[in-house]
């Protein structure tokens, strides 16, 4: 474990939160424009903040509220106390623009020493960040905590794979860090060129920056050899650091001395069931220059409540399972694609293709699950493929929470999506 | 004593039977007996041809979904009580029947009983011991 906080007790958590809040909140209401405006509007009195409860009276922060503070109106101190600026890319409207002090850097190292440390990697590893370096917090961030722990870095960047896969071979790396697709990428490259895996140095693969799937994972670790983990962060929030896997690959521990989450219902903005699937909303508890409080993330997670064997306290969420963004509401009920493509991956063992057809019949709503039929999911019983349709349309219902009618097409019968919503056709006239 | 089938999985919709029969006679696969089971929504058709790989390479590659599994053939007298002989017989030793169809061979003179049991071996013995005549998988691709 790279430090002791990592093992703290809840009680001794808890006062560290809320005393980190409460000093936090105290900042940003005297240096954020901003946030004193909100405090204002929604007559919050700083000094009533007495409980860790008492983050729901705050606020929300939104990307958008980000934007319109374009570029250094969140800023919490002034310029001549920041080190660090980073940006992130402007593919869905403007860019967002955040700060670090010293101290945000030195912390920002040590959350990444910690993931490094949790994903098996130590000062005897040759570390290949193929992440971009620039604006983006992923390559400097990995940088800077690897040093820290003392491992050999690599500052490679992204891109040119038989590059990447020449140094590789020749500086004898042992732990990579990129996307998961690019990870693929290599393996690809590496199958074209002729080069076996397994004889490479490669033991450690730690992942983040894009959603990936467990089914990728296992791809990952097979064809590279490698233990394949998660991990998570934003730049609105730091960077990568805020959450990564251990070596046991079960969910990723939140950095919770420094993160405060909460995993609402991104409709009611309510906290779910402890284990249900919400949003997840981080508030900053040590950032300098850029602190937020309750941000949207719009990642969707949940909480996995179970103690982790390797002795970390710090609670783990899921891999992040798609966005807000892609949230139906059904009878009530908030259902989100992602999980029934895990759970009809889960039963076919292959990637599923399904549309979701909902119409509204008599005032009710009602949804059926279109599923191509695939090998592992189709027999040559009517009795047995009876059974199966059921058993796909038990645990849907019982996974969602919603009743669905399941019909089986024929493979390749269903239009192929790409992009976000995909495979919903929603009929209802509201 | 196993004969392979080749099971598909039809949604209801109609044209698609005579495309699985097109596709195997353009690849010179001839069809010895042939069902189909089906619901309101979906349909299995089981096919018996002679060459049964042959047969799953090409429906797969038109993107069908296609199992394999065996089943037993009973070849019976093509007379009155011949059926009924085998049934009862099943019935007094108690297998279990998943499915079962029938087709007459080409001279006319038998019956062949095609049966998927949940106890395969089971019931092959059983059938023979009461002198019963199973098929040998040639025998019944080249029926
Ligand atoms: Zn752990």
């Amino acid at each position: 474990m790279w430090d002791t906080n990592e093992q703290m007790a809840a009680d001794d958590l808890a006062r560290l939160q809320l005393d980190r809040l409460q000093t936090m909140v105290g900042r940003v209401a005297t240096h954020v424009p901003f946030y004193r405006n909100k405090f204002k509007e929604d007559k919050f009195d700083v000094a009533s903040l007495a409980a860790l409860d008492d983050i729901r009276r705050l606020p929300f922060t939104s990307k958008q509220d980000l934007r319109n503070n374009y570029p250094y109106g969140m800023f919490a101190v002034p310029l001549r106390d920041v080190v660090r600026i980073h940006s992130s890319s402007g593919t869905t409207g403007m860019a967002t623009v955040v700060g670090y002090t010293q101290n945000d850097i030195d912390t920002w190292s040590n959350l990444i020493a910690r993931i490094l440390t949790a994903a098996g990697v130590s000062t005897h590893d040759v570390i290949q960040i193929a992440f971009g370096y620039g604006l983006f917090t992923g390559g400097f961030g990995l940088h800077y905590g690897a040093e820290k722990l003392g491992a050999s870095v690599i500052p490679i960047s992204s891109g040119n794979t038989r590059r990447q896969i020449q140094i590789m071979q020749d500086f004898k790396t042992t732990a990579l860090v990129c996307t998961p697709s690019y990870a693929l990428k290599i393996a690809d490259v590496m199958m074209d060129q002729g080069i076996n895996p397994n004889g490479l140095s490669l033991k450690f693969g730690l992942f983040g920056a894009e959603p990936w799937s467990e089914k990728m994972r296992q791809e990952i670790s097979e064809r590279l050899g490698i233990l394949a983990t998660d991990n998570y962060g934003l730049s609105e929030v730091m960077g990568p650091g805020v959450a990564g896997e251990c070596q046991h690959c079960n969910g990723l521990h939140v950095n919770e001395d420094h993160f405060f989450m909460e995993i609402l219902d991104p409709a009611t903005l309510e906290p779910v069931d402890p284990g249900q699937v919400g949003e997840l909303v981080i508030t900053t508890l040590t950032k300098e220059a850029f602190p937020v409080v309750r941000y949207r993330t719009r990642d969707l997670t949940r909480l996995l409540p179970e103690p982790c064997p390797c002795g970390r306290t710090f609670r783990r969420i899921e891999r992040i399972t798609g966005r807000t963004d892609d949230m139906l509401i059904i009878k009530g009920v908030n259902v989100f694609p992602t999980q029934i493509e895990s759970i009809l991956f889960d039963i076919e063992g292959t990637q599923p293709h399904y549309n979701l057809i909902i119409e509204r019949e008599h005032n009710e709503d009602k949804v059926t699950v279109l599923i191509e039929v695939v090998e592992s999911i189709f027999f040559d019983e009517m009795k047995k493929q009876r059974t199966m349709v059921d058993h796909i349309k038990k645990r849907l219902a019982s996974e969602l929470g919603v009743g669905v009618h399941v019909k089986l097409v024929e493979e390749r019968s269903l239009e192929r999506f790409n992009g976000k919503g995909a495979r919903v056709i929603d009929k209802r006239e509201l | 004593m196993r004969v392979e089938q080749i099971a598909v999985f039809l949604e209801n919709k109609s044209g698609r039977l005579a495309e699985i029969t097109s596709i195997l006679a353009e690849n010179n696969i001839n069809i010895r007996a042939l069902s189909v089971a089906d619901t309101a929504d979906f349909g299995i058709l089981r096919l018996i041809v002679d060459k049964v790989d042959e047969a799953e390479k090409a429906l797969k590659g038109k993107g069908f979904t296609v199992g394999k599994t065996t089943v037993i053939a009973v070849e019976v007298p093509d007379r009155t009580g011949g059926l009924a002989a085998v049934l009862d017989c099943i019935q007094k030793i108690g297998l279990n029947v998943e499915y079962m169809y029938a087709f007459v061979n080409k001279t006319g003179e038998n019956a062949v009983l095609i049966f998927r049991f949940d106890d395969m071996t089971r019931a092959i013995d059983s059938l023979q011991e009461h002198g019963f005549t199973i098929l040998e998988s040639s025998q019944v691709y080249n029926l």
